[in-house]
C-alpha cells in the first residue's frame, strides 16, 4: 500500500510538471493567437473587437506571469481549456470531447485485441516451438516492419473505392446524425474496419515476438522442469507456470501502449481521415490552433500517466515480488 | 540386501543426433534398492545429472535416450519400463512414484504462486478426488514434516530463504509418498550449516517414511556419511560401486582414490591432499580403453587400448569396479 501511495505521489508530481510546461511553452512561442485570428479575418475587425479578443484569450497583459499561472490552474480545475481558433468559438474541451470517443473506441479496442491475440499466439509459438505458429513469425515480422500508415494507404488503394464495402475515409456515413442507434453504430463499425485492421496487423507481431521469446526464456527455468517432473497436466504447466511468468514484461508494455492510444496512431487517423484525436491534432497543428494543441497535449500527457499507473497496479497484482510488506 | 526398486540397465544418453551426437551417459547399469540411499558422485560433466534427467525422461532437448531401460518396481503390481510409458502414464508415474529435488534451490519454485498453491497443485493433479480442505491439510502436514511453520503456506518463494525453499522442495517431493526420491545436488547452493541441517532431516525422514534416495553430488565427503552405497561416475560410465564404508576405507579405482584425496577427512588421522591431475575427458573425443587412463597415476599396458568392464573383483564380491588393476574374474573387453 505504501508502495502504491509513493507511486501515486510520483505521478501527481509528474502531472504537475507536465501541466506547468504545458503552460509555459505557448508563452515562449513568438507571436500570439490574436494576430493569427486577425490574419484569418483579413483585417475586418474593429479595434473594440480586437481588444475583446485579447481579453477573451487572456492576453490583456496587465496580469503578471504568476497571476496567469494561477488563473491557468483555476481554469484547468473547471475543465476550461480555452477557446479553439479553428472551431471558434467552441471551447477546446468540447472539441476534444467530440474526438476522444472515436480514438478510444478505434485504437483502444484494437490495442486490446492486438495484445490479447498477439500474446495468445506468442504463448503457443513459444510453448510448441516448431509448430505451425512458428511459420507465422516471419510473416508478422515483415508486416510489423512496414509503417502502418503505408499499410493503411495500400489498404485504401486496394480495398476501398467506389462501390466497395470499405469506406476510404471518415468515421461514419456523411449524412447520418451521431446517435446510439443501430444504423449509426453499424456505419461507424464499417468505417473503422480498415483502420482497425491496419493497426492490428502492424502492432500484433510485436506482441507475438516478445511473448514467444519470453516463453522460450521461461521454459528453460528450473521451476518449469519441476512442474514437468511433478506430472502436472501440460496445460497447467504452460499456462500457470510458463505463460504466467512470461506475461510480466508484456503487461508493462501493454500499459505503455495504452498510454499511446490517444496520440500514437495519429498517422492512421490522418490516412483514413478518421474523426479522432490524432486527426484533430493534425488539423490543429496545420491551423496553428495553439489552445487546441495545448489541450490535446494535455490529454496525451495525462493518459500516458494514467496508463503508467495502471501498469504499476497490474504489476502489483501479477508479481508478488513487487509487493513489499509495510 | 532388499529387493530392487529402480533398475537402470545399459542406459545411454546422447546430446544431439547423428554424427555430432555426444554420448554423456554410456551403458550405465545401476540398481537402487528399496529404502536405501545410493550416492552418485563424480566430477562436473561426468554425466551424473544427465543420468538423473534421463531416467525420469526430463532431458531438455537436444538430450536423447539412445538405449537401455529403466525398470521401476511398484510396491504392488508388475515392474514397468519408465522409458516406454505413454505420456499419460508418464504423467501419472512422475512424482507419485519418483520425485526429484533439483539443484537450483533458488529457482525451483514458481515465483508468482504461493507455496501452498505449489504444494497443492501436485496433489490435485495426482489425486483429483481430494477436496481443497484435505489438500490444504496435507500441504500443512508436509511443511511440518520439513520443519517449517504452517503460516508459511501463504508465503511467496521470494519471502523464503534458500534453505527454506529447499526444505519446501523436499516436502513437496514427499507429497505423494513416492518410493524413490532423486536428489540432484540438493544442498550445493546452500551454506554448510544449512546443508547439514537439511541432510540430517532428510536422513530422519527416510528412516520414518522408508523411501529410497538416489543422491547425486560432486561432494564425496558428504556421501561417505550419508549414503549406504556409493557409485562413482567418470566420463559417462560407472567406474566403481561399493558400500560407503568400504569405498571410503579402500578405494579400488584410482579415480575414486583421487576423489577421496581431494578433500580433508573430518575425523581420523590426517591425510595428504593430492587431488587429481589433468582435466575431465572431452566427451566428443573419449580416449580409447579406460577413459581415465590419461590422468591415471597407475595406468599400465591394457589401459589405453581395452575397456575394463564393471564387475566384482575376485576378492570383494559385493562391490564392483571397472579397472584393470582389479579385473573381474570373467573380464572381457568390448
Amino acid at each position: 500500500m505504501t508502495f502504491l501511495l509513493r507511486r501515486l505521489a510520483f505521478y501527481v508530481f509528474t502531472a504537475w510538471a507536465a501541466l506547468t510546461i504545458n503552460f509555459f511553452i505557448p508563452r515562449m512561442i513568438p507571436g500570439d493567437p490574436v494576430k493569427s485570428l486577425i490574419s484569418r479575418f483579413q483585417g475586418q475587425l474593429s479595434t473594440d473587437a480586437l481588444h475583446s479578443l485579447y481579453v477573451l484569450f487572456g492576453l490583456d497583459s496587465d496580469d503578471s506571469l504568476w497571476d496567469q499561472y494561477v488563473d491557468y490552474w483555476r481554469q484547468l480545475a473547471h475543465g476550461d481549456l480555452g477557446l479553439s481558433f479553428t472551431a471558434f468559438p467552441s471551447p477546446v474541451s468540447e472539441v476534444i470531447g467530440d474526438a476522444l470517443p472515436w480514438t478510444l473506441a478505434l485504437v483502444g479496442v484494437t490495442t486490446a485485441v492486438s495484445f490479447l491475440l498477439g500474446t495468445g499466439l506468442g504463448v503457443l509459438a513459444g510453448w510448441r516451438r516448431g509448430s505451425w505458429v512458428d511459420g507465422l513469425l516471419p510473416v508478422t515480422t515483415f508486416l510489423s516492419s512496414v509503417p502502418y500508415f503505408w499499410l493503411g494507404l495500400v489498404a485504401i488503394a486496394v480495398l476501398a473505392g467506389p462501390g466497395s464495402f470499405f469506406p476510404s475515409s471518415g468515421g461514419y456515413e456523411p449524412g447520418l446524425v451521431p446517435a446510439l442507434d443501430t444504423i449509426f453504430l453499424g456505419s461507424a463499425v464499417q468505417h473503422s474496419l480498415l483502420p482497425a485492421a491496419t493497426i492490428l496487423i502492424s502492432s500484433m507481431s510485436g506482441w507475438i515476438l516478445s511473448m514467444r521469446n519470453m516463453m522460450v526464456t521461461v521454459a528453460a527455468e528450473d521451476y518449469i522442469t519441476v512442474a514437468h517432473a511433478k506430472g502436472l497436466p501440460e496445460r497447467r504447466v504452460a499456462v500457470s507456470y510458463a505463460a504466467r511468468n512470461a506475461l510480466l514484461p508484456n503487461v508493462a508494455g501493454f500499459a505503455l501502449s495504452l498510454g499511446l492510444i490517444v496520440g500514437g496512431t495519429l498517422l492512421v487517423e490522418i490516412v483514413f481521415s478518421y474523426p479522432g484525436l490524432g486527426f484533430l491534432l493534425f488539423r490543429a497543428v496545420s491551423a496553428k490552433d495553439y489552445p487546441l494543441m495545448q489541450g490535446i497535449f494535455l490529454v496525451i500527457t495525462l493518459s500516458v500517466l494514467v496508463a503508467n499507473l495502471l501498469a504499476d497496479v497490474a504489476y502489483l497484482f501479477l508479481d508478488p515480488r513487487t509487493r513489499k510488506e509495510g | 540386501m532388499s529387493e530392487p526398486v529402480l533398475e537402470i540397465r545399459r542406459l545411454s544418453v546422447d546430446y544431439g543426433l547423428g554424427d555430432s551426437a555426444v554420448r554423456a551417459v554410456r551403458d550405465v547399469d545401476l540398481t537402487l534398492h528399496r529404502g536405501e540411499v545410493l550416492g552418485l558422485a563424480g566430477e562436473s560433466g561426468s554425466g551424473k545429472s544427465t543420468l538423473a534427467y534421463g531416467l525420469t525422461r526430463l532431458l531438455p532437448p537436444p538430450g536423447v535416450i539412445s538405449g537401455g531401460e529403466v525398470v521401476y518396481h511398484p510396491v504392488d503390481g508388475p515392474p514397468v519400463d519408465v522409458l516406454t510409458l505413454s505420456p499419460t502414464q508418464l504423467r501419472a508415474f512422475r512424482w507419485a512414484e519418483t520425485s526429484i529435488v533439483f539443484q537450483g534451490a533458488m529457482n525451483s519454485l514458481n515465483p508468482v504462486h504461493k507455496v501452498s498453491t505449489q504444494l497443492m497443485d501436485v496433489i490435485r493433479a495426482h489425486q483429483p478426488g481430494l477436496g481443497r480442505p484435505a489438500r490444504l491439510a496435507r500441504a500443512r502436514e508436509l511443511l511440518r514434516l520439513v520443519g517449517i511453520s504452517a503460516d508459511r503456506l501463504d508465503s511467496y518463494p521470494h519471502q523464503l530463504s534458500g534453505g527454506m525453499r529447499q526444505r519446501v522442495m523436499i516436502g513437496m517431493a514427499l507429497a505423494l509418498e513416492p518410493q524413490v526420491v532423486i536428489m540432484d545436488e540438493p544442498t550445493t547452493a546452500l551454506d554448510v550449516v544449512m546443508q547439514r541441517q537439511i541432510l540430517s532431516q532428510l536422513a530422519e525422514l527416510r528412516e520414518r517414511l522408508g523411501f529410497a534416495v538416489l543422491f547425486i553430488t560432486h561432494d564425496l565427503s558428504l556421501l561417505v556419511e550419508f549414503s549406504d552405497r556409493i557409485a562413482i561416475m567418470y566420463g559417462g560410465r560407472i567406474v566403481e560401486q561399493a558400500p560407503a564404508a568400504q569405498l571410503y576405507g579402500a578405494a579400488l579405482h584410482p579415480y575414486t582414490d583421487g576423489l577421496l584425496h581431494s578433500f580433508p577427512a573430518l575425523r581420523g588421522p590426517r591425510r595428504e591432499l593430492t587431488g587429481i591431475p589433468g582435466a575431465p575427458p572431452d566427451l566428443r573425443a573419449m580416449p580409447d580403453g579406460c577413459a581415465f587412463h590419461p590422468r591415471c597415476p597407475r595406468a599400465f599396458a591394457p589401459c589405453d587400448s581395452r575397456l575394463p568392464r564393471l564387475g566384482p573383483p575376485a576378492d570383494a564380491p559385493d562391490r564392483a569396479v571397472a579397472c584393470w588393476l582389479h579385473p573381474a574374474p570373467e573380464a572381457a573387453t568390448r
